[in-house]
C-alpha cells in the first residue's frame, strides 16, 4: 500500500516539483486523501491546474454593450472579462501596469471606453492596451517602451465563446477549446436550444453559497447518483411524504414537483445512465433524469414548434440531462436552464455561484420555474443543499483519520474505460469521478517541472 | 392608553413574539401566525421587487414552510446533528403604515441574528419587514420580508428560521 509522500529534505515540499509524487496520488479506481486536504496541493492547483484547463469566465448577455465588464478570480488571479468596442470579449488581468493596484473594484458594471486605476489614473482601452499616463514627459529617457509597464494589463490569450458562453485558459498549455470539450458541448446546445430564439440571457441575480470544503466533493457530486436519496431522504423525502396522500391526479405544486423525483429509487438512477468525456467531463442523465417528468408551461411547446418545427423541438425537448460537468469549474443544468460555477477559494473553502437563464421567446413562466429550483436547491437557506453541504464536510472532516488514506471510486470499474474518448456505462457507476482524476493528474502535472521549486 | 397605542403595542407584541417562538423551536405555533396565503421571503438584495422571476435567498408559502418544520423533525436531517440553536435580537419595531379601516400594518425590525452549532456560530444582520393583517379578531402574517445586510455576500449554510 502506497503512503503519503514524506517531504524532500530540500525544499520540506511533500509535492512541489514532485510531479511523480502526485501521479501516485491518482490510482484507476481510487485517489488519495491528500488531494481534498492537502494545502500544498491547493496551491499547486491554482499554479497549474486552473491555468492549463479551459474555465468559465461569464456569460455574454453580461456584456451587452461595449465597455461593459464582469470581474473574477480564476486560479487566485483577478480579472475582468469586457466587452470591446469591436464586439469583442477581452479577459484581462485585473492589474495595473504601474504598481500592481486592482484596477476594476465592482462586481460588474460599465467603464465606458476605458478603464482609469483609481491610484494614479494611468488609462487603459478595453482591449487592455495602455491609452494614456499622466504627466508623460516624466518617463522621457526611461526605458519605459521595453517595460511590461507600457503593455497595459495583461490579455489572457485564450478567450473562446460558445453560444454565449465565454470561457479563457490562462495557460498556453494544453488543447485547444474544441478538443478540450468535444462533444459534451452538446449540453450547452441543449440549453441554448431550448430558447425558441437559439439565445439565452442571464438573469436573476447570482446565489452565492460559502461551501467549508474542497471544490472536488461538490464537483463529483453533480453526477454522483448513490447519494439523492439517501442524503436528501430528510427534504425531497418529506417533501415527498407529506404529498403521498393526495389523489394522483391532483397537480402537483411546483416545489414538490421538483423535489420529489431526487428520492427516486436505485432502479431510477442506474437507468438514468452518465456519459464521460476527456479531459473530465460528464454528464448524467443520458435517457431521461429527474427533470423528465416536469409539466409543460402554457405557450412554450407553441413557441418552440413555431420556431423548430415539430420534429425539431421534439428532439430538444427530449434531452433532458441532470448535471453536466464542464470540467472543473462549470456545470449546467440544460433542463433547468441554470449553471452552477465553482470557485475555490481555499483547499477547504470554496465558493458556488447559482445563475438562471431566461430563454429568448419563452413565457415568463418558464423563467418562474428556473428562479424556483435554483433557490429551492442552491441558496444557501435550501434544506437540500443543507443535507449536501453537511456530506461535503463529513468527508472534509474524516480524511483525517489514519488507517485509511484512501477515497474509493471502484463502483463498476471496468480496466477498459481507461484512456477512451468517450464512454457511456450504468446511471450509479463511480466512472464520472475516476474520469475527473485522470484529467485532473494530466493538467496539474503538464507544466509541472521535476525537482524545480 | 388611546385605542391607537394600544393596537400599536398589539403589534409590536406580535413581532416579537414571532421571533420568540422561532427561537424557542415553537414551530407549529410559528406556523399558526400565518395567513394561508403568506410569504416568508428572504430577497437577494434590498432593492428587489420580484420574488418570482428573479432569485432569493427564500421566497416560501405554507408548503414550503412546513416542509421545513417537518425535516427538522426527521432523524435523517443529518446536518442538524447536533442541532443548531438561534436567537433572535430586535430592535423595537416602528409602525410603517397602518390601514385602520382594512386592518393592515407594516412594522420595520432592524435586527441581529445568530445561528450557534456545536463550536460555530454565525451572525447575520438585516431589517425585517412584518406585513400584517387582522382576520377573524387575530393578528396574521401575511408577508414576512427580511432584508440581509449582505444577502448578495456569499453565506454558508442558513438551517434554521431567520
Amino acid at each position: 500500500m502506497t503512503t503519503a509522500t514524506t517531504p524532500t529534505a530540500a525544499t520540506g515540499s511533500r509535492y512541489r516539483g514532485r510531479p511523480d509524487a502526485i501521479r501516485a496520488l491518482v490510482e484507476p479506481d481510487r485517489v488519495h486523501r491528500d488531494l481534498y486536504i492537502d494545502p500544498e496541493l491547493f496551491a499547486l492547483e491554482q499554479e497549474h491546474f486552473f491555468a492549463n484547463t479551459w474555465s468559465y469566465v461569464c456569460h455574454e448577455s453580461q456584456l451587452a454593450n461595449a465597455g461593459d465588464y464582469v470581474t473574477l478570480e480564476i486560479a487566485g488571479r483577478p480579472l475582468v472579462a469586457v466587452r470591446h468596442d469591436d464586439g469583442s470579449v477581452r479577459v484581462l488581468m485585473n492589474r495595473c501596469a504601474h504598481k500592481g493596484a486592482r484596477v476594476v473594484s465592482a462586481p460588474a458594471g460599465n467603464t465606458g471606453r476605458f478603464f482609469r486605476c483609481p491610484y494614479h489614473a494611468w488609462a487603459y482601452n478595453t482591449d487592455g492596451s495602455l491609452r494614456a499616463i499622466p504627466l508623460k514627459s516624466g518617463y522621457d529617457g526611461t526605458r519605459l517602451a521595453e517595460c511590461e509597464a507600457s503593455k497595459g494589463l495583461v490579455p489572457v490569450r485564450h478567450v473562446e465563446r460558445y453560444r454565449g458562453f465565454v470561457f479563457c485558459k490562462l495557460s498556453d498549455a494544453g488543447p485547444d477549446f474544441a478538443s478540450y470539450f468535444g462533444a459534451s458541448l452538446t449540453s450547452i446546445d441543449n440549453l441554448a436550444d431550448r430558447s425558441p430564439e437559439g439565445e439565452l440571457e442571464i438573469t436573476g441575480g447570482c446565489l452565492r453559497f460559502l461551501h467549508a470544503c474542497n471544490w472536488k466533493m461538490f464537483v463529483e457530486n453533480l453526477n454522483d447518483t448513490m447519494h439523492p436519496m439517501v442524503v436528501h431522504e430528510s427534504s425531497a423525502g418529506t417533501a415527498k411524504a407529506m404529498w403521498k396522500d393526495q389523489p394522483v391526479d391532483k397537480p402537483k405544486p411546483m416545489a414538490i414537483e421538483q423535489f420529489v423525483p431526487f428520492v427516486s429509487d436505485y432502479k431510477f438512477f442506474e437507468d438514468m445512465g452518465v456519459r464521460v468525456f476527456a479531459n473530465g467531463h460528464s454528464y448524467s442523465g443520458v435517457h431521461f433524469s429527474i427533470h423528465s417528468g416536469y409539466s409543460g408551461i402554457a405557450g412554450y411547446e407553441e413557441a418552440m414548434h413555431a420556431a423548430y418545427g415539430a420534429e425539431r423541438s421534439a428532439e430538444i425537448m427530449k434531452i433532458a440531462r441532470h448535471n453536466t460537468v464542464y470540467y472543473p469549474s462549470l456545470t449546467i443544468k440544460g433542463a433547468i436552464q441554470s449553471i452552477r460555477v465553482v470557485r475555490p477559494i481555499a483547499v477547504d473553502k470554496t465558493v458556488i455561484e447559482s445563475w438562471t437563464f431566461r430563454l429568448k421567446g419563452a413565457p415568463e413562466a418558464l423563467l418562474a420555474r428556473t428562479v424556483t429550483y435554483n433557490r429551492l436547491i442552491n441558496s444557501p437557506f435550501s434544506v437540500v443543499g443543507h443535507d449536501d453541504l453537511h456530506a461535503y464536510r463529513a468527508i472534509q472532516r474524516g480524511l483525517q483519520a489514519s488507517g485509511n488514506p484512501w477515497v474509493s471510486l471502484l463502483r463498476d470499474f471496468d480496466a477498459a474505460e481507461v484512456g477512451q474518448a468517450e464512454v457511456t456505462a450504468t446511471g450509479t457507476s463511480e466512472i464520472s469521478m475516476r474520469n475527473q482524476y485522470r484529467a485532473w493528474v494530466q493538467y496539474m502535472t503538464a507544466t509541472m517541472p521535476t525537482g524545480e521549486p | 392608553m388611546t385605542g391607537a397605542d394600544s393596537t400599536e403595542r398589539e403589534l409590536i407584541d406580535f413581532v416579537v413574539r414571532e421571533a420568540r417562538l422561532l427561537d424557542d423551536k415553537r414551530y407549529a405555533e410559528w406556523l399558526d401566525l400565518w395567513t394561508d396565503d403568506g410569504i416568508y421571503w428572504v430577497p437577494l438584495t434590498p432593492e428587489q421587487t420580484d420574488g418570482v422571476h428573479h432569485n432569493s435567498h427564500l421566497y416560501e408559502d405554507k408548503l414550503l414552510r412546513e416542509l421545513r418544520v417537518e425535516r427538522l423533525k426527521s432523524p435523517r436531517a443529518y446536518s442538524q446533528q447536533p442541532p443548531s440553536r438561534a436567537l433572535h435580537l430586535l430592535q423595537t419595531p416602528t409602525l410603517e403604515t397602518s390601514d385602520g379601516a382594512a386592518q393592515r400594518f407594516v412594522l420595520r425590525t432592524p435586527f441581529h441574528y445568530t445561528e450557534a452549532q456545536g463550536d460555530e456560530i454565525q451572525t447575520f444582520v438585516g431589517t425585517a419587514v412584518h406585513h400584517l393583517v387582522r382576520d377573524g379578531g387575530a393578528l396574521r402574517l401575511r408577508l414576512k420580508r427580511v432584508d440581509l445586510l449582505n444577502g448578495d455576500a456569499a453565506l454558508p449554510a442558513v438551517q434554521l428560521f431567520i
